[in-house]
């Protein structure tokens, strides 16, 4: 079947373009094609945000989103949160807090708790819970994905006052 | 020379057992660098999706692949008839019993694999996948296992003798076309007298439904066979790839040292990935005929409706006791719903898994156990869900004929509990169905809780809350959940543990570098444990190289020494002993080296931390660093070169942790929405390694124990429709729903494992249903509960109100 259509897409700043099937998935876009293996398939049925990315400003879940729909699309995914040298300081305080185990939620929690934090830079727990509710983890139970995301606003706001 | 630092100092640079050491792992995971069998790209890769049996029980009549294989980009469509000349058309299961890869001739369960298509990618796969035409004729269906034994419905007609017989299985004698074994431990006949004559007896019936492992990444596999070099590289998500290894030689023809199976990064496990599936097999089929890689990896509804289901057992209970609660007797017998195929992942002499673990912790004098297993049209499986096999089943039910005892006795539950405890003089203490307890103080744990809680406190409360309800002063009920578990962990001794034949030893393999730093392999494989971590610690405190600088590797069996893999909370008890013992071996020797470094006699230096000193002169000594160079750079007479060792561990004994659970909880009867105000979890693992990892592990057990108590389960319909085969019906807790937990701990090691470490992973599960469970049932204990069944979600909650006529 070869009804492909021609895909512009940013993805964490970079420029890319490749030609896709209208009905393929961002998330198979960005994993299959771009090689952005960060996010995750965990249901394609938008119920377990292992997929979740940033899509023109907004939390998406990428299995929920025809490449279609994402044509012309300014994405950020967990590679383009903090590099190796410079971790963002959710990624700091997932790692401090032990707030992941195997792993396979954290790119999409991480992405999600960035988006959550820039909503609501001062969030109570409850805040927190109810921001990531979109997002299952198998394997924490969540308290030290709440804790981790807490200390990171907190070091968020310090550091913002510190600038001041 | 003078030390410059102290040695506590020098033990906290070592970050070895006991230390919150931060996980090595998460670098790569927070940074989305982990590497899942789907992150797997390989030149040239085919993608496999299979055709799946819309019905629960139905003969094919035939498949036409015609259209399918005319669609641009399929490659090839299989079917048992391609299977059968290799003889993969069916394969063995771990239990003993053998399994369809592709339907041959029926099919058994709705979302049976019946075609696997290969194609250029996996959308061309998914269309091709429609196009597979499959004439069923459709036959009655048995989705009840007590309607099953007594059906002339024959589900498996390859258990049959031609004159109609019944043939012995795996286990023994069966009953009917239908039944698969029964397992029996314990003596009936006494057991019945003391219960007979008993002062006090109760009975109960209870369902432990059908429930899913579920983890976040599904199951896959990527298999590659190299045609020029006749070698065959397997990736997929395997908790125990040593034995996928063997398996798939023995099924492919395959020698087993041209075959290499990785697990690479798991994303979760909770016993999923035991098993061996059709999936991987079909991979492994298609890569030979097409000569290029294939990768299979099944979607969230394959994997619920199709891939190791846990639980389902009916589970009939009789305690006796004398009128002030000293337990004399119980019985006990399950019918096991096995589904379609017995594919229980159980070590191969145990067919209901450690369900004989069911007199719990308490000394009871006699007991016995009976268990049925039953063919049904459901989905194979048996597995163990984060805890050690059927260990779950045996303490939900033991917890729960506790909690009906203490009612017909009209006694408090906790009081019952302490009444009958096992002392902890009586250990090591040989329970009535034949298991010995190694170490426990049960009676120390459990005061410790109630102080924590202050239960005498949540009674008075509850007691005036049950007077509010019925003055009209409040809708909300108050329950206080209680259990105390002891989990058997750690197959296990080779002696009477194996896996199709393989002793359920572990391994583990170091070599220290010139440098100082060291890689140890495993034959075990972490999903989520963090192994990489706390087996470093271990190495750590036993050689004396601090854990920064040791590597651990496990799940490549190229590298990896053999071992049983990673489930039934085996891999500290068993790789964690193995890894403590290989490590002694490189002490031994290192402290060779550095007698002759030092000049004096091999019995005159003494290990310290991090270094060998003189005996009474610690200021002469060598450090670990210093001898692993040695043991490159120079001629010791008497030593060869090189610091390595190996130790494969054959434990002498299960290990046995307990602990202690409270949970507090708030029901509205109006909607049914229980409210978690407390959890109180308190574990006994003996030695603590990591306390960080530890506390980890137990909100995750405890998170999935909230969710197969309140709600999550694998329900099928009449017609043996799976009725909650995605995550919409499918229960996984949210942040929302689950609580902040809180963990406490006491330590008794266990004796006979050099660490005296008994594992962890699993008790927040295996304690945790019961306590959630127990907590629903208390609040309406004062209302005339005496027991419902599982899942409590808001609708069964609503209906416990409404059928105690708390709605009027
Ligand atoms: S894969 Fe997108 S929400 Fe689960
Ligand atoms: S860390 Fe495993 S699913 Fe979250």
């Amino acid at each position: 079947m070869s009804n492909k259509m021609h895909v512009k897409l940013n993805v964490n700043g970079e420029d890319h373009e490749f030609l896709a099937e209208p009905r393929e998935l961002l998330i198979y876009a960005l994993r299959e094609k771009l090689n952005i293996t960060g996010p995750h398939v965990g249901c394609e049925t938008s119920h377990c945000g292992a997929c979740t990315v940033t899509m023109n400003g907004k939390s998406v879940k990428s299995c929920t989103v025809f490449v279609a729909q994402a044509n012309g699309a300014e994405v950020t995914t967990i590679e383009g949160l903090g590099t190796p040298d410079a971790l963002h300081v959710l990624q700091e305080n997932f790692k401090e807090h032990h707030g992941l185990q195997c792993g396979f939620c954290t790119p999409g929690m991480i992405t999600r708790a960035a988006k959550l934090l820039e909503e609501n830079p001062n969030p109570t727990e409850e805040d927190v819970r109810f921001g990531i509710a979109g997002n299952i983890c198998r394997c924490t139970g969540y308290q030290n994905i709440v804790k981790s995301i807490l200390s990171a606003a907190s070091e968020l706001n310090a550091s913002k006052e510190a600038a001041q | 020379m003078k030390d410059e630092i102290t040695r506590d100092e020098r033990v906290a640079n070592l970050k070895g057992m006991g230390c919150s050491r931060k996980r090595v792992e998460d670098s790569r995971f927070t940074q989305g660098k982990g590497n899942y069998v789907d992150d797997i790209k390989l030149p040239g890769m085919l993608h496999g999706d299979f055709v799946r049996s819309p019905y629960a029980h139905a003969r094919v009549k035939s498949i036409n692949i015609d259209a399918a294989m005319a669609l641009p980009g399929v490659v090839a469509v299989l079917t048992a008839k391609d299977l059968e000349p290799l003889n993969l058309h069916w394969m063995p299961t771990l239990a003993g019993d053998k399994q369809m890869v592709l339907a041959d001739g029926k099919v058994l369960f709705q979302g049976q694999e019946v075609a696997f298509v290969v194609a250029n990618d996996r959308y061309i796969a998914a269309d091709a996948v429609e196009l597979v035409e499959v004439d069923y004729e459709e036959l009655e269906v048995i989705v009840d296992p007590f309607k099953s034994l007594q059906s002339d419905v024959v589900l498996r007609e390859d258990m049959v003798a031609e004159d109609g017989s019944v043939p012995n299985g795996a286990h023994g004698p069966r009953k009917h076309p239908n039944h698969i074994f029964t397992w029996e431990a314990g003596e009936e006949e006494a057991t019945n007298q003391v219960i007979d004559n008993a002062e006090v007896v109760a009975t109960e019936e209870m369902y432990y439904h059908r429930t899913h492992p579920c983890p976040l990444e599904t199951c896959g596999s990527v298999a590659s066979m190299d045609k020029v070099n006749g070698k065959l590289t397997l990736w997929g998500t395997f908790q125990a790839p040593h034995v996928v290894r063997t398996v798939a030689s023995l099924l492919s023809g395959i020698e087993e040292h041209n075959i290499r199976v990785v697990s690479p990064d798991i994303g979760g496990g909770f016993g999923n990935k035991v098993g061996v599936y059709p999936g991987y097999v079909c991979s492994i089929v298609a890569s030979i005929v097409t000569g290029v890689p294939v990768k299979w990896v099944e979607d969230r509804m394959e994997n619920l409706m199709s891939t190791a289901f846990a639980r389902d057992y009916w589970m009939k209970g009789k305690i006796s006791a004398t009128k002030d609660g000293k337990i004399t007797g119980l019985h006990c017998h399950v019918t096991a719903d096995h589904g379609a195929f017995d594919a229980c992942a159980d070590p191969t002499k145990f067919p209901a898994g450690f369900m004989n673990i069911c007199t719990g912790s308490y000394d009871i004098p006699v007991a016995y156990l009976g268990v049925d297993g039953v063919y049904t049209n459901k989905a194979p499986g048996g597995v163990s869900y984060r805890c050690s096999f059927r260990v779950t089943e045996a303490v939900y039910f033991i917890e729960r004929m506790i909690e009906v005892l203490a009612i017909e006795l009209n006694m408090d539950p906790a009081e019952l509990r302490s009444i009958n405890f096992i002392k902890k003089e009586q250990f090591p203490y040989t329970a009535a169905l034949g298991w010995e307890y190694d170490s426990g103080d049960y009676q120390t744990a459990w005061d410790k809780a109630l102080v924590a809680v202050d239960y005498k406190g949540l009674r008075e409360e509850q007691a005036q809350r049950v007077e509010d309800f019925k003055a009209g002063k409040t809708r909300k009920v108050m329950g206080i959940g209680l259990s105390f578990f002891t989990e058997i962990v750690g197959a296990g001794p080779v002696k009477n543990c194996d896996i199709l034949g393989m002793g359920m030893f572990d391994s583990c393999e170091i070599r220290i570098h010139p440098t100082g730093s060291a890689v140890a392999r495993l034959g075990t494989i972490s999903q989520g444990q963090g192994h990489a971590t706390t087996f470093a610690q271990i190495l750590a405190t036993e050689i004396g190289l601090s854990a920064e600088s040791i590597t651990i590797e496990e799940g490549d069996t190229d590298t990896a020494p053999y071992g049983l893999g990673t489930y039934g909370s085996r891999s500290t008890p068993v790789a964690g002993a193995a890894a403590a013992m290989a490590g002694r071996k490189i002490r031994a020797k290192a402290q060779m080296i550095a007698a002759y470094l030092l000049e004096v006699h091999d019995n005159d230096v003494e290990f310290d931390v991090d270094r060998f000193v003189v005996k009474g002169s610690p200021e002469q000594f060598k450090t670990m660093k210093e001898v692993a160079y040695a043991a490159y750079n120079q001629a010791i007479p008497g030593l060869e070169p090189g610091l390595e060792a190996v130790s494969y561990y054959d434990p002498p004994n299960m290990t046995y942790p307990f602990g202690a659970y409270v949970c507090v909880m708030d029901i509205d009867v109006d909607t049914g929405v229980p409210e978690i105000r407390r959890f109180y979890a308190l574990d006994d693992c003996g030695t603590r390694i990591n306390p960080m990892v530890i506390d980890g592990q137990i909100h995750g057990g405890l998170t999935e124990a909230l969710a197969v108590a309140l709600g999550q389960e694998i329900a099928y319909d009449d017609m043996g429709n799976v009725k909650t085969g995605t995550l919409m019906d499918f229960f996984l807790p949210t942040a929302w729903e689950v609580p902040n937990y809180e963990t406490d701990f006491t330590v008794t090691p266990s004796p006979h494992h050099p660490i005296g470490a008994k594992g962890v992973g699993e008790s927040p599960h295996v304690g945790g249903v019961p306590c959630f469970s127990n907590a629903v049932q208390d609040a309406f204990r004062p209302f005339g509960n005496r027991h419902t069944n599982m899942p409590h979600d808001h609708w069964r909650i609503w209906q416990t109100a409404n059928d105690l006529g708390m709605h009027d």
